[in-house]
């Protein structure tokens, strides 16, 4: 117990309560909003490329549907168990989350937005009674506003609060509203709680943690904190301390920065052609450079990463490469060419390609365009400006790729996504609406 | 709705064509020369036709009519209905609703301990909701939004 204080963060709110609100099967569950139909029946989507199984009903978890598990190997079982199958739809489940997190935000100022189905709020310390009708009431809202049930976790500190929010979701008596309050209750809760399950151990740290005989949470918690910190680092120090009531992590209200613009995309089947390779390299390409523009940000360096599929037989390759501009930009033609030149190095040929991505780094925001020796010319920049955000404001005002390039290819492409189950964009699209008779 | 059945249109005023984010008026200091502007005092933003509809954003949704069903309540085939899933039902309401898994557009009644969903149209008789049927209600229709 000798290092508690040391590692003890000054500025960490004392005695404020924090809540995990996870929504529960959230892609199904969006789903569901639309097609009632679909409640009590098992319910599957899967990840970009109708790759795996990534979301899951409680129905399909009972016929023993795991996580994680690659679609084409499961295709015949769920057809004979008449499984729906999704393909991901993200334009609709951002949405829904965004609604989600404006209801939620109604409830406290203090939000952390975690992931697109996670949100942790904090609330001043109340009795228990007045805590639990508040999370009842949470889950009461968000359910009639938006259709999405989900399961409320209250604790002293968010890493005890990720594990009540378990509870909530696991435990049918909970009614998906759990408070881990008192030390008795937590004891209880710890000791039931495997330490691959807690928040911050990880599945490495977790295998080790066995081996010396660190099984749940209530073990780890009686570990002399020197030996976490030495075996764990200090990151599993505070997460220890957080078992022990001890808020280490606050609540992170404002987003970072972006660091990076990822896109990136298997493909719907095997590419050997350089030029189908570039096309799609240029839609990720324009992709990125609207978000990036969207952020009000400008890209230093474009990098470019090609692979083969490694589970597939045949010969393998994969390489990636970064290019640094001259001056940061934020011009779609710009950084294209810096990825086309990229591709020209990094492509040989006699290899049948699952994916190429792209990635924006050493994002500077527009207006701290650092000096340069030698500025681009203002005209120039100028009107490469007023193109860009014509381009983008017809993207958003007519729909997606109403204005294109010429070299992200015209017609039908070869790369693009497989997504054969996908269902409407039942909230982002005038003609994807949902019917009603 | 009135207005178009008693045939007296009110001219409102000019609506934006496209509404992106809610959009304060800044232009006063625009011209540093000239004539200051004598409306600069009074700038209102224009017309929202997205804030006239909707009271609650995150509950609120848009949903496509199929059929004529409720044309006698001035909701056609083809319209699209604003449905706030935040207000609570009464009776009287128009509502979407799930009866046996399909969504449905009707009036909320009530007879006795029995609810009733009620079409606006001759051709369809109320259906009364049995104890068996699974039953809902999904939201209410805060608007109906047409183009002509």
């Amino acid at each position: 117990m000798s290092s508690t204080q040391t590692f003890f963060p000054s500025n960490a709110p004392r005695g404020m309560v924090y809540a995990l609100v996870d929504c529960n099967n959230f892609y199904v569950s969006c789903e569901r909003v639309f097609a009632p139909r679909l409640q009590g029946r098992p319910v599957v989507v899967l990840s970009n490329n109708d790759g795996c199984i990534i979301a899951r009903s409680e129905e399909a978890k009972t016929l023993g549907i795991a996580m994680g598990e690659p679609f084409h190997k499961r295709e015949p079982f769920l057809r004979r168990e008449g499984v729906n199958v999704f393909s991901s739809n993200y334009p609709l489940y951002g949405d829904m989350s965004a609604r989600v997190m404006e209801a939620l935000s109604r409830f406290t100022p203090h939000q952390e937005i975690y992931s697109i189905d996670e949100c942790f709020l904090g609330f001043v310390p109340a009795p228990d009674a007045d805590l639990l009708c508040t999370a009842r009431h949470i889950r009461e809202t968000v359910r009639q506003w938006t259709g999405i049930p989900v399961s409320v976790g209250l604790a002293p500190t968010k890493t005890l609060a990720k594990i009540a929010n378990r509870c909530a979701k696991k435990d049918p008596a909970s009614k998906n509203v759990c408070l881990l309050g008192d030390t008795t209750t937590i004891k209880q809760t710890l000791a039931r709680t495997d330490v691959e399950d807690i928040w911050g151990i990880g599945r490495r740290y977790a295998r080790f943690l066995h081996t010396r005989g660190v099984d749940t949470g209530l073990d780890l918690v009686r570990m002399p904190r020197d030996w976490v910190r030495n075996h764990l680092t200090v990151v599993g120090l505070q997460t220890v301390l957080e078992l022990d009531r001890q808020p280490c992590f606050v609540l992170e209200t404002t987003p970072a920065p972006a660091k990076s613009i990822v896109c990136s995309r298997s493909f719907g089947r095997r590419i050997r052609d350089k030029q189908a390779l570039g096309e799609a390299l240029a839609r990720h390409i324009q992709r990125a450079a609207e978000r990036l523009r969207a952020k009000g940000l400008l890209a230093h360096t474009v990098r470019v990463a090609l692979e083969t599929n490694r589970f597939q037989p045949g010969p393998q390759y994969a390489a990636r490469r970064c290019q640094t501009l001259f001056h940061p930009t934020d011009a779609t033609p710009a950084l294209h060419k810096a990825a086309q030149g990229l591709l020209d190095i990094l492509y040989r040929s006699g290899f049948a390609y699952q994916k190429i991505g792209v990635t924006l780094l050493e994002l500077v925001p527009h207006n701290h365009r650092q000096a340069s020796l030698f500025p681009p010319a203002a005209a120039e920049t100028g009107r490469q400006r007023d193109l860009m955000r014509t381009v983008d404001h017809l993207n958003t005002v007519y729909g997606r790729d109403t204005v294109t390039w010429a070299a992200s290819g015209l017609g039908p492409q070869q790369w693009h996504m497989r997504q054969n189950h996908v269902s409407p964009r039942y909230t982002t699209a005038w003609d994807e609406l949902p019917c009603v008779g | 709705m009135d207005i178009l059945a008693t045939g007296h249109v009110q001219i409102l005023g000019p609506a934006p064509l496209v509404q992106k984010e809610q959009q304060i008026p800044l232009y006063t200091a625009r011209v540093p020369a000239g004539f200051p502007s004598p409306a600069d005092d009074h700038l209102d933003r224009p017309l929202d036709l997205h804030e006239y509809l909707i009271s609650n954003e995150a509950a609120t949704f848009m949903v496509r009519v199929s059929g004529d069903s409720m044309s006698g309540a001035g909701i056609l085939d083809g319209d699209i209905l604003v449905v706030d899933r935040s207000l609570s039902p009464r009776t009287g309401h128009i509502v979407v609703a799930v009866l046996d898994g399909e969504l449905t557009v009707k009036r909320l009644t009530r007879r006795g301990e029995q609810w009733r969903l009620e079409a606006a149209h001759d051709g369809y008789p109320p259906l009364t909701v049995r104890p068996e049927q699974e039953f809902l209600v999904w939201g209410v229709v805060a608007g109906v939004v047409r183009r002509l």
